[in-house]
């Protein structure tokens, strides 16, 4: 009992600790002194009054939603004893392997910088500047020479590390057994059965509605859609972040969607935010990084090809060359298991007090990156906001999408969780698959590193974002391999190649991702 | 008598031929025997010119009317929705109701047009109500963008004054005719740029009136980004989203071609302005091109042989109000991606499917009420006959977006394909 107790205090007082140094705190304090002048509240029961103030004024339901959206990024606090690495990660070994492969990042993009001989870092010169400002809206017309650049990895380098991560700790044998892992990942975590994924995803249900299943043509709106479309505007009307996360779980009316996403994530449009975004921009405009030419390099060899996003190319660069230069980032890395890269300032290398963290949001984009941001365009169209629902979605959650770790949401959780389930509920196909030199998860991977952007249509990709928001975990990603993989097996064994098996899997354009989750969890027999 | 079909076409087109050869339909010359001819604009005009026009048997299908251009030219399509405005503003009908300022209420989707030569002066004197206007010149008989520009200055369209001292030296015939509209400056824009919208509607009689809509029209998009300013408005990249001048430009891009779903444009819309005003949006674009077929069906021809596949050219301002920039008799069947090829592929099949039932030797007396099975991914946009069918107790006032009725729902993207029906 004193143990539960002491940590809810010690919850309860490192999140105070946060939120007393966050702009709400000090709206809440303006306020509570403005209270004053009110005719109810008096003096002696001056605690009650502005307690009973800020919940019919809306100001505690805020206060609920900053404290929500705390908890649902922070992890809990462990031991109190154990040292912040094991916020970001506590298994030696994955640390040990992030560390690797952050060293190996950092090696290519300076060898890249050397042999361009491009510094890291460059201030503009004031005509350049000024022409930067003149085209920021259409930056997609910009042409510069990007083809000696390359993207510093692909998720195909990163799925190499992963599949030679190795536990020291952990002997399974050479003799195969039934209880063998016959996939890529070979490192016992712990991930969920369909048993478990059924109660996880209890939304999800046969008998429960669903936007991207009872909104379809033949079911009349009176059934479902009518009514949650209703709920969705009370929740709204409420602006309550918690039941906007359960409510989303069931899928977003699209017209609902950006601001439900908004209020879930606790992003609030505020002056201070719109100047912070052009402080950033400043920023851009002010200095030219090696990363813009990573990002740019991005972006014209995935978004401006995509069927759906060519159209908001330029917010695209507008949002990530903004991003590399945001240090508020930095702050997540204390429960994310990588740690931004550090440079040293020319001539000073290894002395602490001239080393910067480069970009300065510590993330260096790769292959695909600029597909996190793409999808956002769909709902928001105002820069600033735009921005700031990117960032936050992936400080929440993409950032885990491209790192090791040992969380459940991780992107190594979620690759065995992928092999788990359709090795146990798909075994002929597995089997077959790895005969033939297709390993499943070689072709699913690069759609679960980019949470399925681009290869889904758009308003299927959103329905699938919903539910990432609605659970708080990106473990559907993995489910949704597995259903697909489970929908083409009848195609998939027939195949004899990885080629072959590539080419069936290669336009997802067309699926219906709810059905698919809901049959592979709920109907199929196990 | 069971045969196969016997087709001749003038257009070179895979995506025409390969669905004409699935059919199993058999390759002739136009001198010889032929069931189905598709034909360019300039030969259908030889069909039923006076000269050398022949007339067809009850066994020949062709697939334009004799006269669309009174849809299809420019300066024709304008004046004919003129005269249907002006008629039911003198029947009285609610339909006609207009605002304090004038503008018709529900019949004002075309931009104040006029025609040079003839209607100079008129022209002049609305430029000069206001005179920072733009406005956009096009040749009534051309296509693809070619011989548009925009002005700003009377003094740019100095030669089609009728006053002008050219034209002592000229006849009226040979000056071009060209159509002058106000152009929209304030075009509805996505990422900064400006798009049109391209729907594809078949008409299979005018008399009554049976249309059907295909559900996957594109958004064109400029490869440029937008700017009213006058510096620009010489670039053709800016402004025409034609694909014919896009594709020349440096930006232009062969995977997705500039080229958006009208799925995507609604997600879009509803995400980003709420699902009422979007629903209003398709709505109105629905019932503006109900009302242009209206506004012709009384001149057109409507010869049993002929069945018609428009394209319509539509543009939203920001207001989100939609307008009705032009219909082409020949949409292009060129493909510009693998989408494109695709896309056109099935429009032709669909076309066919409807046109000429169960893909056998046709008989044009016959209902032309194709069964729901058929029409593949067209919907029912209006069927006169249906409509005229359901009583008289429908409100006349029936606008778009306000659903009366078991047969009063709203066209919609996700397939609830119900009949959209106004008086």
């Amino acid at each position: 009992m004193l143990q539960e107790e002491s940590d809810l205090s010690l919850i309860i007082a490192q999140i105070v600790q946060k939120l007393k140094g966050s702009n709400l705190y000090a709206q809440l304090e303006r306020q509570a002194w403005a209270s004053l002048q009110r005719p109810e509240i008096k003096l002696e029961s001056l605690k009650e009054d502005i307690k009973e103030f800020f919940k019919i004024s809306g100001w505690e339901k805020k206060l609920q939603n900053a404290v929500y959206s705390e908890l649902s990024v922070f992890p809990l606090p462990s031991h109190p004893a154990a040292p912040p690495e094991h916020l970001k990660e506590p298994l030696v070994y994955m640390r040990k392997a992030q560390g690797s492969w952050e060293k190996r990042i950092l090696k290519s993009l300076n060898s890249m910088c050397t042999e361009l001989s491009i510094p890291l870092a460059r201030k503009r010169p004031v005509g350049e500047q000024k022409e930067l400002l003149n085209k920021w809206n259409e930056m997609g017309t910009d042409e510069p020479d990007l083809s000696l650049f390359r993207p510093v990895y692909a998720p195909k380098d990163f799925l190499e590390v992963l599949i030679n991560l190795r536990n020291p700790n952990y002997e399974n044998g050479d003799s195969l057994s039934f209880r063998t892992h016959l996939g890529l990942i070979q490192v016992p975590l712990k991930v969920k059965d369909i048993p478990e994924l059924k109660e996880f995803f209890v939304e999800l249900g046969l008998t429960t509605g669903q936007l991207g299943i009872d909104d379809s043509t033949q079911v009349p709106p009176e059934l479902f859609e009518n009514e949650h479309v209703r709920i969705g505007q009370k929740v709204l009307t409420e602006q309550d972040s918690a039941a906007a996360q359960q409510y989303v779980r069931q899928g977003s009316p699209t017209a609902l969607r950006a601001e439900l996403w908004a209020l879930i994530l606790n992003i609030s449009s505020h002056p201070e935010d719109i100047l912070y975004y052009e402080q950033l921009k400043t920023n851009v405009i002010q200095h030219d990084l090696l990363v813009d030419s990573l990002i740019y390099k991005d972006v014209k060899l995935t978004a401006s090809n995509d069927d759906y996003y060519f159209v908001f190319e330029d917010y695209l660069y507008q949002v990530l060359l903004c991003f590399s230069r945001d240090t508020s980032v930095l702050s997540h890395f204390a429960y994310n298991s990588a740690s931004p890269p550090k440079s040293y300032i020319r001539g000073k290398l290894g002395l602490e007090e001239y080393a910067v963290f480069y970009p300065p949001n510590g993330v260096i984009p790769f292959h695909g990156f600029s597909m996190y941001v793409a999808p956002l365009c769909f709902l928001y169209h105002e820069p600033s906001k735009l921005y700031q629902i990117f960032r936050e979605m992936y400080v929440r959650f993409f950032f885990r999408l491209h790192s090791i770790s040992s969380h459940p949401s991780g992107i190594v959780s979620l690759c065995l969780l992928f092999e788990t389930l359709l090795q146990t509920y798909l075994p002929q196909l597995f089997y077959h698959l790895r005969e033939i030199g297709a390993q499943p998860l070689r072709i699913s991977f690069k759609w679960m590193v980019r949470a399925f952007s681009g290869y889904l249509a758009t308003d299927q990709l959103l329905l699938l974002w919903d539910r990432i928001l609605g659970y708080n975990s990106l473990e559907i990603l993995a489910v949704l391999a597995a259903a697909v993989f489970a929908f083409r097996a009848v195609n998939l064994m027939e195949v004899t190649s990885l080629a072959a098996a590539e080419a069936v899997l290669a336009d997802l354009s067309t699926l219906k991702v709810m059905p698919l989750l809901q049959i592979f969890l709920f109907a199929t027999v196990t | 008598m069971a045969g196969k079909v016997k087709w001749v076409t003038d257009i070179e087109k895979s995506v025409l031929i390969n669905n004409f050869e699935k059919r199993g339909w058999v390759q002739v010359t136009e001198n010889e025997d032929w069931n189905f001819y598709w034909m360019s604009v300039q030969t259908i005009r030889n069909v039923f010119s006076v000269e050398t026009g022949y007339r067809l048997s009850d066994d020949q299908i062709v697939n334009h009317f004799p006269n669309h251009y009174e849809l299809t030219r420019k300066d024709l399509m304008v004046k004919n929705i003129k005269r249907y405005r002006k008629e039911l503003e003198k029947e009285g009908s609610p339909l006609a109701e207009k605002d304090e300022s004038g503008k018709y209420l529900y019949l004002d989707f075309v931009p104040v047009t006029y025609m040079l030569p003839a209607d100079y002066n008129l022209f002049v004197e609305e430029f000069r109500k206001s005179p920072s206007s733009t406005w956009i010149m096009k040749p009534c008989g051309k296509a693809q963008g070619k011989g548009i520009f925009l002005i700003n200055k009377l003094s740019q369209i100095k030669k089609w004054s009728r006053d002008s001292k050219t034209s002592s030296f000229m006849t009226q015939s040979t000056k071009e005719a060209y159509v002058i509209s106000l152009y929209i400056n304030n075009p509805l824009l996505i990422g900064g740029r400006k798009f049109d919208l391209r729907l594809y509607v078949l008409v299979s009689t005018y008399r009554p009136l049976r249309c059907y809509m295909y559900k996957l029209g594109f958004c064109r998009f400029c490869t440029v980004k937008y700017t009213p300013s006058t510096s620009e408005l010489d670039n053709m990249f800016v402004h025409l989203t034609n694909v014919a001048i896009q594709k020349h430009g440096e930006d232009y891009n062969h995977i997705h071609g500039g080229k958006w779903t009208v799925n995507n444009l609604r997600l879009y819309l509803e995400s980003t302005r709420g699902k009422e005003v979007t629903s209003k949006l398709f709505d109105e674009i629905h019932w503006i091109i109900v009302q242009s077929l209206k506004a012709v069906a009384p001149v057109m021809n409507n010869d049993k042989h002929c069945f018609e596949c428009y394209g319509y050219d539509i543009i939203i301002d920001d207001k989100l109000k939609p307008w009705l920039i032009e219909v082409n008799a020949s949409p292009s069947l060129t493909s510009s991606t693998a989408n494109d090829r695709i896309l056109k592929y099935n429009l032709i099949n669909d076309t066919l499917n409807i046109a000429v039932p169960n893909g056998e030797i046709p008989d044009c007396k016959w209902n032309k009420s194709p069964p729901k099975e058929v029409l593949g991914n067209y919907e029912i946009l209006y069927d006169e006959e249906l409509a005229q069918g359901d009583g008289a107790d429908r409100e006349l006032r029936s606008r778009p977006g306000q659903s009366l009725g078991p047969k009063g729902s709203r066209l919609r993207d996700a397939g609830r394909t119900v009949l959209t029906t106004w008086k």
